[in-house]
């Protein structure tokens, strides 16, 4: 039906106002699940989001309740490909250290700040291109917790897995990410000594 | 008194404020006299302002325009 009724442009307007505060964050969070589907997903929450907003008791919580909807689209839609979460021996890489790594192997000799030196290396495409390496399993909630700010409560409520399940992830997805760093800097010539001005 | 590895560890949580107290007495105990560790917070944080600074997810323009539709056509379609 394409008339426009009182009432319902009120509502529209209302939700329009609501939504558009959360659009950033309702796609970085959607972007983490979902990659490259990201838009799609915040497409069909917002429509499953109006069509439940009459149920919005406080709209203080809608940020919360947004990313709610955004989070089990992106799970229905993992269920509905039956991905199964990819499985990797962790054995070697709880005990990494890149802090370690960094002073063990010292790359940049000349260096003064070599930690800060060896991070320099990275543009954000290879951060990127690490990060697209890690299993969803790790990388989820490390940039959820990591880059876009939310408690780790906050994610196992999304993730519906205990607390100590996501601590436990969170760890392993740190060790891991610093553990590709370096395979990554090995990889494509990131060691190099650079020349100082 | 807790070993490097267990202070290592919870680093992270540390830095989120999301230890409880007598873990963050129990960190702080072994910073007091462990400079590796203090190392290893240092680099810690600089690990988290370099994935908050690398990872960010920004909206790009077109993808903000469609959601704009999208919201604009609530009113008269639903």
């Amino acid at each position: 039906m394409d008339t426009e009724q009182p009432g319902v442009a009120e509502k529209a307007e209302r939700f329009r106002a609501l939504a558009l505060e959360q659009l950033p964050r309702l796609y970085a969070v959607a972007r983490r699940f979902a990659g490259d589907d990201a838009e799609d997903v915040v497409q069909d929450s917002l429509l499953k989001a109006y069509r439940g907003f009459d149920g919005l008791d406080h709209p203080a919580a809608a940020s919360a309740w947004l990313t709610s909807i955004v989070v089990n689209t992106c799970r229905d839609r993992a269920r509905a490909r039956a991905r199964r979460p990819e499985e990797i021996s962790l054995d070697d890489v709880d005990e990494f250290s890149l802090f370690r790594k960094v002073a063990d192997e010292d790359p940049f000799p000349y260096s003064d700040s070599l930690h800060l030196d060896f991070l320099q290396q990275f543009g954000a495409e290879d951060v990127r291109s690490v990060l697209a390496g890690l299993p969803d399993l790790y990388r989820v909630p490390l940039l959820l917790v990591h880059v876009d700010g939310y408690h780790a409560k906050e994610v196992a409520f999304f993730l519906d897995v205990p607390l100590g399940t996501v601590l436990a992830r969170l760890h392993r997805g740190r060790k891991l990410f610093e553990r590709r760093l370096w395979d990554y800097a090995e990889e494509h010539g990131l060691l190099k000594e650079v020349a100082r001005p | 008194m807790i070993t490097c590895a267990d202070a290592v560890r919870r680093l992270w949580e540390y830095l989120d404020g999301a230890v409880d107290e007598s873990s963050r007495a129990a960190i702080d105990e072994h910073l007091s006299f462990c400079r590796r560790c203090c190392g290893e917070l240092e680099f810690a944080q600089e690990m988290r302002a370099f994935l908050a600074t690398h990872a960010a997810e920004e909206l790009p323009d077109d993808v903000r325009a469609r959601l704009l539709a999208t919201l604009d056509e609530l009113g008269t379609s639903a």
